[in-house]
């Protein structure tokens, strides 16, 4: 089995943000959550790099380990995803999460939290692959149609890659090498406990 | 003639070539040297691993109105995790466990403190109807807090394998609307119990000898006591520290993003869960005093009276005052009248 991960070469993005509408138009992300945002570093100063960001679906992940309902789970692609039914909307997963991922509609009344929503790697939830329920709660299941997040998929500089970890650190090798310089696979080391050697 | 010149010329010549050809390699050498073959733009750029190094998160800007998306990285959420997994529930068990074994092993070893000298049936008035009110009022409250707020730390090990995802989880929000709704009462509670019994809860001579006589409930006699001993000075601080810090800190994770970000979260989390697992710890052993530890004591917060004989035996210089200043008088009277004929 693959096991799935993003992978932002920042040497290459070039803040268009197309990422976080795509993924926005494909999920039906609900206002004013973002699944996918694109943060830029010492913004124009130089040197400045623009890195896009979304869940990092971790290897051990923070979230799923502090949650106190257990709503996570990873796929047999190592997809971190939770079900909604079982969320309770206390925010403990924004608190470990090291990307800042998770996000809650505001409902009721005060601050309180509504039931968290995250990038699912276009994998949808626990319910039938492809069903309207799925849709309606998590968005696309493009993994079930045998496609990649959209995000990545239409990334005009093909900065941002996903899929199997093995072959888009690969690809982000040999770019380094062809190229001659790579600013490193941001988050990895936070999120899978590995770095890309370059 | 003309032909030596002519090679002299020609020596002239050469040499004036080759200074101004060397003249022109040693300027043009530099310009080479800074001209490399390739361009390395990450050499100035920002790096993650130096970041990372230098900061505890990583933050920058970005172009969607949510400003708390700006932070890229914060790897301080595994220290959190460590903390609330695995930290926490050490604190929590052996302070809330370990109170109970003590409880209980007091309980076994000590029994019941009993009253002396005997109920006399006469009454006195101890705590009035509004301060018996505002003490339910934040006890019930706190008996729910607690509960829904172990739910978060125990819940999942202990509840959940139990009862199952579905069921634990309707249980869980069901706490979680409680935990934050009864937060408001409870902090009234705490604030009036501060106003209330502020004057009476000043430490003074009487708790040093107090507690130096372990009170009435570890020692076996009766150290002189007012309106409230050591002791009962000990609980209402905790209340009221206690429950003022848990009130602030409950606020500014109930309100998220209102007062603090993310780190401050994490720490508000921290100091809430330790404060709550001490307060719980504490309030067992208040519950435990207040009922099954000293007979005639419940009734003080029950019914609001005390017999005259308790009062003596466990706060006599309050029972003095209460008699000197004859405040009282009525409550006795009445309390009189319900004895029966002898």
């Amino acid at each position: 089995m693959a096991r799935m991960k993003f992978l932002c070469d920042a040497d290459r993005c070039i803040e268009c943000n197309a990422c976080v509408t795509a993924c926005k138009n494909e999920n039906d992300v609900p206002w004013g959550i973002n699944r996918r945002r694109v943060v830029t570093i010492n913004d124009g100063k130089p040197g400045e790099r623009s890195v896009s960001m979304a869940c990092m679906h971790c290897t051990d992940a923070p979230c799923a380990s502090v949650c106190p309902v257990d709503c996570f789970y990873t796929t047999a692609d190592a997809v971190v995803l939770h079900s909604k039914d079982l969320c309770i909307g206390c925010g403990y997963c924004f608190y470990a999460c090291p990307f800042g991922a998770p996000q809650y509609p505001k409902v009721g009344n005060f601050g309180s939290r509504g039931k968290m929503d995250k990038c699912t790697f276009c994998a949808g939830g626990p319910e039938a692959d492809g069903s309207k329920e799925e849709y309606e709660k998590y968005g696309a299941n493009r993994l079930a149609e045998g496609k990649l997040p959209l995000c990545a998929e239409m990334c005009s500089t093909k900065s941002l890659l996903a899929g199997d970890g093995d072959v888009i650190a690969q690809i982000y090798k040999e770019r380094v090498s062809r190229r001659g310089y790579g600013s490193g696979a941001w988050g990895w080391q936070t999120a899978y406990r590995e770095a890309i050697a370059t | 003639m003309s032909g030596v010149l002519a090679k002299y010329m020609t020596q002239i010549r050469f040499i004036a070539g080759a200074v101004a050809l060397a003249f022109i390699i040693s300027v043009a050498t530099p310009v080479l040297a800074q001209q490399p073959s390739s361009v390395n733009p990450t050499a100035s750029s920002v790096k993650e691993q130096q970041l990372l190094q230098e900061l505890t998160r990583i933050q920058g800007r970005g172009s969607i109105p949510d400003a708390k998306s700006y932070v890229l990285e914060q790897p301080a959420g595994r220290d959190w995790r460590q903390w609330h997994e695995v930290t926490l529930r050490w604190i929590g068990g052996i302070a809330i466990l370990g109170m109970l074994v003590l409880l209980v092993a007091f309980y076994l070893i000590r029994g019941q403190v009993k009253l002396e000298s005997g109920f006399s049936g006469r009454k006195i008035v101890r705590f009035s109807a509004v301060e018996r009110f505002v003490h339910w009022l934040t006890a019930s409250c706190f008996v729910i807090l607690a509960i829904s707020g172990l739910n978060i730390t125990f819940g999942r090990p202990l509840l959940l394998p139990l009862i199952g995802p579905s069921a634990f989880s309707i249980w869980s929000e069901l706490a979680k609307y409680s935990h934050n709704f009864l937060s408001f009462p409870f902090t009234i509670g705490v604030v009036l119990i501060f106003l209330m019994w502020i004057g009476s809860n000043i430490p003074n001579g009487n708790d040093v000898e107090w507690v130096k006589r372990g009170g009435g409930i570890i020692g076996h006699d009766h150290p002189p006591a007012g309106h409230f001993n050591a002791g009962q000075k000990m609980i209402y601080w905790i209340v009221v520290l206690g429950g003022g810090a848990s009130a602030v800190t409950g606020y500014l994770l109930l309100f998220p993003f209102y007062g603090t970000e993310i780190a401050g979260m994490q720490l508000s989390e921290i100091i809430h869960s330790v404060v709550a697992m001490l307060f719980i710890a504490a309030m067992l052993g208040h519950i435990y005093i207040g009922t099954i530890g000293m007979e005639g004591a419940f009734e003080a917060m029950g019914e609001g009276t005390v017999d005259v004989n308790w009062a003596r035996e466990h706060h006599r210089l309050w029972l003095d005052d209460e008699l000197a200043r004859g405040t009282s008088s009525a409550a006795e009277r009445s309390a009189a009248a319900a004895r029966p004929a002898e």
